[in-house]
């Protein structure tokens, strides 16, 4: 158990969200009504799930330019986390758009017409898909070396993917989501600054959570490899 | 210059219907009657007992490598 600090430091951050979560004070909206404050947990998957994606490729360009199988292992499991917290992001998406997007004068299936429409999902969901395919990809080559070698090409390729999927394309077509224009939430003007104080902590200590998460299983995968290595 | 007056009217208008936003239904009387703790107590239960098995995990984990 070394360097404890963040990852208290992450527990506190996540308790204080919940907390002030829960009880602070949040702007009235018609429609939104309460549920404004998913904000602290629907956006931060997503915000989790950007930053950890982000260190996954960052170790993938490592591992290209060192060779070194550790940053290859880094690079996969920030990746499976990242899907994590992105399935969540969507999960949560989901069943927040069913109460807040859906008109209740319209038959249920009319109004799930729309909402399949919405450029944001569709990106998200090819977002997510293409780092299915990582994984796929990653565990059908056996042998190490060309795995972590083709499995860190193809990170950059889904990384860079990212940006026109979930960031660009959705911002150009008429959208029913959020945060369509300018920078969602980092936007002085479209966020409140009461939701201001507990959204940033939330980002930070969801994100360390995923990062603690992360390093559990990379060194989970370092002990199996040794284990491997010396029999 | 009639096109100005009638975006400054517009303008005027958005901002009316937003000040009517403070009517918003919010779960007021469940603030009230203090039922939210309840709420909050349950989710920090769950949240403290994932992040125990987390700390259990890492601790397992780090004699696995003293091991090594």
């Amino acid at each position: 158990m070394n360097k404890w600090w963040w990852k208290i430091l992450a527990v506190l951050l996540l308790v204080y969200t919940i907390i002030a979560g829960l009880l602070f004070d949040v702007p009235r909206i018609q429609i939104l009504n309460e549920t404004i404050r998913n904000l602290y947990f629907h956006v931060c998957m997503w915000f989790a799930m950007m930053i950890l994606f982000t260190i996954s490729v960052v170790h993938a360009v490592k591992y290209l330019r060192t060779n070194n199988l550790k940053s290859d292992i880094l690079s996969r499991h920030y990746a499976v986390v990242g899907i994590v917290f992105g399935l969540l992001g969507y999960a949560t998406g989901a069943m927040w758009a069913s109460y807040t997007w859906v008109d209740p004068n319209n038959p249920a299936a009319a109004s799930f017409g729309a909402i399949a429409r919405e450029p944001k999902l569709i990106g998200a969901a090819i977002a997510l898909l293409i780092y299915f395919a990582y994984l796929v990809l990653r565990d059908s080559i056996q042998d190490i070396d060309k795995k972590a070698r083709i499995s860190s090409v193809y990170n950059i390729f889904a990384f860079a993917f990212l940006f026109p999927s979930i960031w660009i394309i959705p911002r150009l077509l008429p959208s029913l989501h959020p945060g369509g224009d300018g920078n969602p939430a980092l936007n002085p003007q479209d966020i409140d600054d009461r939701m201001r104080l507990i959204f940033y902590p939330a980002v930070i200590g969801w994100t360390l959570l995923g990062v603690w998460i992360a390093t559990l299983k990379v060194r989970l995968s370092i002990l199996k490899e040794k284990n491997l290595l010396s029999k | 210059m009639k096109n100005w007056l009638f975006l400054i009217v517009l303008i005027f208008i958005n901002k009316l219907s937003l000040a009517q936003n403070e009517n918003a239904e919010m779960a007021d009387i469940m603030r009230r009657d203090g039922k939210i703790y309840v709420v909050v107590a349950v989710i920090l239960i769950i949240f403290i007992g994932i992040i125990l098995y987390l700390v259990r995990l890492d601790s397992k984990i780090s004699k696995l490598e003293k091991q090594q």
